[in-house]
This record gives C-alpha cells, structure tokens and sequence, in this order.
C-alpha cells in the first residue's frame, strides 16, 4: 500500500489542460497523472508517456494461435489418430485455414484483453481512489504528487494560474485494492 | 497530414442541439437512473412471453425429436437452419459498424456502434441455439468439441466445415462481446460515479472494474480498440464466408457455387444493417435520443442498404445466368424449381427477389431515404426478404432429390418450429431492452470525444489548437 500526498488540480476544457501539462512539467513538477472522462488525442505525448506495447503483445499472442491450431490439428491427423476420411491427404492445409485463422483472432483477442486489464489492473471488485467524481463526466483532472520539495500553497498558485477551476490536497491511496464503491473503506489510520 | 480537430466539409453535424460534455451524460444516461416506463415494461412482458413459448417449443423437440418440426429424410434442413443463418448475418452489422467503419474513419458510427454491437451479441446468442438443437441429442453437443474424449480418442473432422462453424461462431461471440465490454467500461464508470443509491454504485462499481480515466489506461484503450477492430474486420468476413462453406462445399446443385462467400457477406451486412434501423428508430424515440442518432445517420445507413442490396441482387442475377450459362441439367433444374412460379415454392423466389432487390431501390430517393417511417417499413421487408434468401436457398435446392420417387411433399413447418423461432425473438429482444434499461445505449465517451468536431454548436468555433496537425502540435507541445 502506497499513501501519498497529492495536489488536484481540475480542468473544465481540454484546451485549457493542454498548455498547463505543459507549463506543470517544465516547472519541473511530477504529475502523477491525467484522468479525463474520454481519450485525449496527443495528450500521452505531452505528458510524456511512452507509446504502449499492447500491438506487439497481440501480435504475439495471434501467432500463438496460428502455431496452436496447426500444431494441433496435424498431430491430431498424422500422429495421434490417423483416419483416412475420403481419401482425403492428412495434412490438408487449405482446409485447416478456416480454424487457423479463427484461433489466430481469439487467442490474440483473448490475449491482448486479459493483458489490458492486468496493465491497467482492472477487474471486478477492484477499487481504486477516484480524485474527482466528475473525471468521468467533464472535468480533466490533473494530480501532482507531493514529494519533499513540492511547496504546497506555490504549487496550488501555479495550477491556479494555469487555469484550474477546482485545487485541493488529497491523501490518498495510489494503488487498487478489493472493495465496494457503496461503501467507505479507511484504508489508513491517519489522514 | 492528420489534424488533431478535422471538420467535415461534406456532413452535417452529427450532434444536434446545444451540448457540452455534462449535457450529453445527462442526455444518455437519463433512461438508466430513471424508472422504466411503461411502455418498456409492456413490451419486456412480451417479450418474455415469446421467450416462454420458445422455450417450451425447444422442450417438445428434445423431449420427442426433430420429427417435431416436419424435417424428413429429404428436407434435412428446414426453419433451423435458415434462422441460423438469418441470425448470424443480422449480427454482422454490429462489427461492421463498429469495427470496419472505426478503420475507416467513419465518424457517424460512434452514434450507433454501441447499440449495434450490443445487437450482434444478441443475434449470435439466437442464431447458436438453432445448429445445437437441430443436433437431436442435444445433450451430445459437446462432441463437437476436440477434447481428449474416451472413445479412441476419436476427434473431430477438421476437414468438415460444420466444423468450422463451430470455432467461427464461438470466436466470432468471444470477441465481439470483448469488443463490446471493453467499450463499456468507461461509461460504466461514468454511471457509478455519479449513482446515487447504494446499489447502483456497487452494481456499476462492479461492472466497471475500477476504470479511472487515467492517460495511460486511455492510451491502452484506444489501442486495444484499434487492434480489436483490425482482428474484427477479417473475422466477420470469415465468419458468413464459413457459413457459406456449409452449402458451398457440398455436391448439391444451388448450393455448390463459388459467387456464395461474397454473396453471403453482402447479404449479412443488407439484412444487418435493417434490423439496426428497426432497433434505432424505435429506440432514439423512445428514449429521446434524436439529438445523437440523426437523420444523418438513418440516410446513412440507408445508403449502405441500397448499395448491399443491389450486390445482393447482382449476385442473384449471377446465379441466374450461371445455371443457364454452365450448361449443367441438376444446376439448370434447382434454379427452375426456384423462378419457375409454378413450381411449389415459386412464390418464395420471387418474394425474395421482391424484398431484397426491388424494394431498396427506392433509396436511390433523398426523401425516402430520410423519411422515418418509410425507413421502419422497408427494415422490415429487407428482413423477411433476406429470411426467405435462406430459406429459398436451403428448402427449394434439397425438396425435390436427384430421384423422383423421394421427393419431398410440400414441406410447411409445424407450430414448434415456428415457436422455437419466435422463441429466438423473444431471447432478441429480451436481451435488448434489458441492455436499453441498465447499459448507455450510446458510447458517452466516444460522442465526447467527436462533440467539437462534429456537434451542431462547435462547427463554427474552432480554435488555433483544434485545427493544428497532430504532428505541429505533439512538437510543440512535447516536453524539450
């Protein structure tokens, strides 16, 4: 469990959240991160993120499948049980491309799924802290996270500056943990 | 050069009204945190009813066979199958929306794609109880599954392509409905945090997975979806190409063609796209959604109905002249049995032909074309005619057999066939408005994110960083 301190500042417009992503970080500021109710084109390269990974990742689980579905039907015709159906030949590769093809698409479809959810760390009865209710519905929410350095009341100016409408200071756990969004858990004794 | 804010010169706004990004949560997730009416209640009754009947319909086949529904030795596949067909094509709509126009860079699929995805599922829901139950013994269905079984092992033909039907329609479910969930867990976040009672917070933080909003999860998330709906594109293509290979490889004369794989597809996408008009017309009014579901987006689509439905018709016409032109007396003689209006099933032919090739052509017409009530009528003669596509296809290529003496009487379904197909209506639209009551019938997100671009009161306001490209600005903005 990670509790940290942190500073929210809340955006009501993208273009406004732009220049300030900027302005914060080359103030030298750490953001945490941005949470905003729909994707925002171009906003991970502001921010610095790196691209994700989660292409190479399918790519890899899809030719899993190829090799599974291949592997399994030739052992299937040639070693295991060979049957002679027609006369037809026992590695009939045309025929074996419909359900190649297909558990190439569900193994990498499958796959980049549960690898999405575990990057994100998303799953039922997962909660994690929300700063603001309404990042879901119109508001950009950016949150700084408070280290030794961070002067607090300057850092609130600053945000203020760029042009948050909502600041305030929340301690708060970083990660998820199991639990219901109807009821409040204390996850901490002091805060 | 990709602009982070391109304006369409050629449509019209595809939100209407004055909206900000607040208004269009209220707006969409009204009909969820309000009570249901009683409209919806009277027809989820009815629904269920149907769902009832078609349960009880599917006890009387178990229970005593597939005698029950009129099939004999020489109509092996009736209603069944024809449904099973008509099923899955429905279905292809929903991922041709929500995949195939998302390559494209349809803008005006984001008013529709959830409710057509939510479509797909449930067509492909009913079109899979039709292969199992025609199985018989249908408490054997799973040997159709290649598992390490006890009787050899002895596995499944992979050659067969009733087999790929199997893994086509299972993968096909699979990731459509990830496609469709994945979709759904920013707005379900969005509902949970802003619920008010109890258990709607726990039930939509439930559903939600904890979903934030965060950069990086969004960046994950539009790739997922990217990579979702290139994998989706060549798999709903494959899924009716395979479905086609169920007659297309067989030796039967009408079903042994090579025109049948696009022919189907084509098919899948006309009869597709009308049961969204049906489903969208009743729902935007219902729920007072004109503002994100246009007339833009009915003309639309009903573009696409006329241009799928005339393929449909070349492919008829195709056929037609192949089994003239081939000069094969079995071909020359099952397409007789289908033009001939004299033969007995004649008159299925040509209302076939009627629904699906004639009447689209009065979409060529603007006014017609945005005119709601016609719009409802036409989705549905495009559906009867696509059902009878198939059932023109299967009954009247296999009802007179090679020899004379087992030709088939006339073959009319009984109650309980006609049942456990009303039954699958019933399974449709239960689903269906159980989704319309307690999911966002639109992707609040996504019309969010196309609001500036594409809503009536942003057209004439753009600012300097939403017509810059991306690549201006990502420099510019990136940290030196």
């Amino acid at each position: 469990m990670a509790i940290k301190k942190f500073i929210v500042g809340s955006f009501d417009d993208e273009k406004v959240l732009f220049p300030a992503v900027k302005k914060v970080r080359k103030a030298g500021y750490k953001i945490h991160d941005v949470y905003t109710p729909f994707p925002i084109h171009g906003l991970d390269t502001a921010m610095g993120l790196r691209d994700t990974s989660l292409h190479t990742a399918g790519f890899i689980y899809g030719i899993t499948g190829t090799t599974t579905a291949l592997t399994f039907m030739s052992w299937v015709f040639n070693k295991d049980w060979p049957l002679n159906i027609g006369g037809k030949p026992h590695f009939p590769l045309p025929a074996f491309i419909p359900i190649t093809f297909e558990l190439t698409v569900l193994f990498s479809a499958v796959g980049m799924v549960l690898t999405f959810c575990y990057l994100c760390q998303l799953a039922p009865f997962v909660k994690k802290h929300h700063f603001h209710a309404r990042a879901t519905d119109d508001l950009f929410v950016m949150v700084l996270e408070v280290t030794g350095k961070t002067n607090e009341e300057e850092t609130k100016a600053f945000l203020a500056a760029a042009g948050a409408k909502e600041i305030n200071v929340q301690v708060a756990e970083a990660d998820w943990w199991l639990g219901r969004y109807d009821k409040e858990e204390k996850l901490f004794a002091n805060g | 050069m990709a602009s982070l804010r391109y304006e369409s010169q050629v449509r019209n706004p595809l939100v209407t009204g004055t909206k900000d990004y607040h208004q269009i949560t209220e707006d969409i997730v009204r009909p969820i945190e309000s009570k249901a009416s009683t409209l919806w209640k009277i027809g989820f009754a009815i629904s269920l009813l149907f769902l009832g009947f078609g349960v009880y319909s599917v006890y009387r086949e178990v229970t005593y066979g597939i005698g029950e529904w009129n099939l004999n030795k020489t109509i092996g596949w009736g209603w069944d199958i024809t449904n099973f067909v008509w099923w899955v094509g429905i279905g292809h709509a929903g991922t041709l929306i929500s995949a195939i126009l998302l390559l494209f860079r349809q803008g005006w699929r984001t008013g529709v794609n959830r409710a057509a995805e939510a479509m797909t599922i449930f067509a492909v829901m009913c079109a899979g109880q039709f292969p199992i139950f025609h199985m018989g013994r249908v408490w054997m269905a799973f040997f159709v599954l290649p598992y390490p079984n006890t009787r050899g092992p002895l596995w499944v033909n992979f050659n067969s392509p009733l087999l790929w039907d199997v893994f086509a329609i299972s993968t096909y479910f699979t990731v459509s409905l990830l496609f469709w969930y994945c979709g759904l867990l920013p707005d379900l976040a969005t509902i949970r945090d802003r619920a008010k009672e109890k258990w709607r917070k726990h039930m939509y933080g439930v559903l939600a997975f904890g979903w934030t909003g965060s950069t990086k999860h969004w960046q994950r998330h539009e790739a997922l979806s990217l990579v979702l709906a290139g994998l989706s594109t060549p798999l709903v293509l494959s899924v009716h190409t395979i479905v086609s290979f169920d007659f297309a490889t067989s030796v039967i004369p009408g079903w042994h063609t090579t025109i049948f794989p696009p022919y189907f597809v084509a098919g899948a996408i006309f009869s597709g796209f009308a049961m969204v008009q049906t489903l969208l017309i009743i729902t935007r009014k219902v729920l007072a959604l004109e503002d994100y579901i246009t007339m833009e987006h009915i003309e639309v689509m009903n573009k696409v109905i006329v241009l799928t439905g005339s393929i449909v018709g070349i492919a008829y016409i195709t056929e037609l002249f192949i089994s003239w032109y081939g000069q094969n007396p079995y071909e020359a003689a099952a397409f007789k049995n289908r033009w001939d209006l004299s033969t007995p099933y004649g008159w299925s032919y040509w209302l076939m032909m009627s629904c699906n090739v004639i009447a689209p052509q009065f979409f060529w017409f603007r006014k017609l074309r945005r005119n709601l009530l016609f719009t409802f009528f036409m989705s549905i003669i495009v559906n009867v005619g696509m059902w009878f596509e198939r059932f023109v296809i299967i009954v009247t290529s296999i009802y007179r057999d090679y020899i004379p003496s087992s030709w088939s009487t006339y073959y009319a379904p009984t109650i309980w066939e006609v049942g456990f197909y009303m039954g699958t209506f019933g399974l449709f639209f239960t689903c269906y408005f159980l989704f319309s009551k307690f999911f966002p019938v639109i992707a609040i997100a996504e019309i969010k994110h196309i609001l500036k671009k594409n809503g009536e009161s942003f057209k004439d306001n753009m600012e300097k960083e939403e017509s810059e490209s991306v690549e201006a600005f990502a420099n510019e903005y990136a940290h030196h």
